[in-house]
């Protein structure tokens, strides 16, 4: 089936089960067994087709991802038309794009200003804008942020290295439905006649649910 | 449901770890995982309200010591024994045992792209004109339903303003008792954030989606 096993890095983040069992490796090992026969079951009995799953693995690892939010935000940060367009209907504006579909199908964008600043979260669950945004990090759909981000978003965003003027108005926006959010981060000062190629350099996937800031000019851009 | 997946407001979960450079997936099993899961959704046995419900449902403990994917195939796994796609034996140790089920829909690889870009639109024609409008001042319900709920607790009977109308949408609570897909309308309620933790907050206004059977008008 031509199934790609090889394994990324693991990152900082010990996965919560793996402590049950008192390291990381046997846990994701017992997943790796199990997840294996589960999808041999299903595929044996006709239920999903193994090239569909390939198709859909591949879509979210290359094709969806912050890349897609960052050219919606350097467009309506380099076309005021198309920022109000953004604003009054985001769903039809990033559409335009080529950006539609599963879990951005009703979307809202929320333009930060000097004075205001807007967090966005899913407390039950893991709602995301999966067209703009790719799916979300560990951070989003853990419990730390889904507990905190709507009662101390100061707080919230202190672990990521963010420090707000007292002034600025924090706004938090809970996803219980079926709308998906957008935050339009505040363009950088110092890129004026910048293209929205080089605008989209300095956009991050964080500063897109405001938990982080767009990059400053002549800080090295993010490449993901 | 009161269940652990309502968090918002939990303290004492520690802090957020941001991931430098994080990969969609950190290891195979969470690539199959995730594929599994939404080519299963395909089969059309179940919807996503369905699917949220069976999540939320497993034990409390489980759950907070469940890294994300786990919650998923484990909720899957109910799914299908509930549905009768797959017997607890075969989940086992993976051999057929039983013929296939039928199932209503099947997601092949020529649709995934198409399908992935319609998405599910959840808007649907009212039946009834919408009761609030943008400014009004709402009171969300005290309620505390066995069955699933997008109504957070922390904010069930507080005082709100409507600050937008986004038409009538499939009800969750309803879609997941399987009840149909009826809509109602949705409106997005700001709540000051001192409305639903008095001092104890560093925000200053959390904006819930509230569908209209959550919500009381509250007279000026």
């Amino acid at each position: 089936m031509g199934h790609d096993h090889s394994s990324h890095s693991h990152g900082q983040r010990a996965h919560t089960e793996g402590h049950e069992h008192g390291s990381a490796g046997s846990e994701l090992t017992d997943m790796d067994v199990r997840v294996r026969a589960l999808e041999s079951l299903l595929v044996e009995k006709g239920y999903v087709d193994p090239k569909a799953l390939d198709l859909l693995i591949e879509t979210y690892e290359t094709k969806i991802g912050p890349h897609n939010g960052a050219r919606v935000v350097a467009k309506a940060w380099a076309d005021p038309h198309y920022r109000q367009w953004l604003l009054d209907d985001a769903t039809s504006a990033i559409a335009s794009l080529g950006y539609t579909g599963r879990q951005g199908e009703h979307m809202v964008a929320l333009e930060n200003t000097s004075q205001v600043h807007h967090v966005v979260v899913c407390t039950l669950c893991s709602c995301y804008p999966w067209p703009v945004l790719g799916l979300p990090p560990v951070w989003y759909k853990s419990a730390p942020y889904r507990s905190r981000a709507v009662i101390d978003p100061r707080g919230v965003l202190a672990d990521f290295g963010v420090a707000l003027p007292e002034d600025v108005e924090i706004r938090v926006w809970d996803s219980t439905a079926e709308i998906r959010y957008l935050v339009l981060p505040e363009r950088p000062q110092g890129t004026d006649g910048w293209t929205e190629d080089e605008l989209a350099s300095l956009v991050t996937r964080d500063s897109m649910i405001g938990t982080g800031l767009p990059h400053a000019p002549l800080t090295s851009p993010d490449p993901s | 449901m009161n269940g652990v997946h309502d968090m918002g407001g939990i303290q004492n979960f520690g802090p957020v770890l941001p991931e430098a450079r994080e990969p969609a997936f950190h290891d195979a099993w969470e690539r199959r995982a995730f594929a599994l899961t939404l080519a299963m959704a395909g089969t059309g046995m179940w919807n996503l309200d369905q699917a949220r419900a069976a999540r939320e449902s497993l034990p409390p403990a489980h759950y907070l010591a469940s890294s994300y994917y786990r919650i998923w195939i484990d909720a899957l796994c109910k799914l299908m024994i509930e549905r009768g796609l797959v017997t607890s034996e075969e989940l086992l140790d993976g051999r057929l045992r039983a013929p296939p089920a039928r199932t209503r829909a099947h997601l092949s690889a020529d649709r995934v792209d198409s399908a992935l870009a319609r998405g599910n639109s959840t808007q649907r024609v009212a039946a009834d004109s919408a009761r609030f409008v943008v400014g009004d001042a709402v009171r969300t319900r005290v309620v505390h339903p066995r069955g699933h709920t997008r109504l957070p607790r922390y904010c069930r009977g507080k005082a709100g303003t409507v600050t937008k109308v986004h038409g009538a949408h499939v009800f969750a609570d309803a879609s997941a008792r399987g009840d149909g897909e009826e809509g109602q309308w949705l409106y997005t309620v700001r709540f000051a954030a001192s409305e639903l933790w008095g001092p104890d907050t560093t925000a200053c206004a959390v904006h819930v989606d509230c569908w209209e059977p959550y919500l009381d008008g509250v007279t000026a």
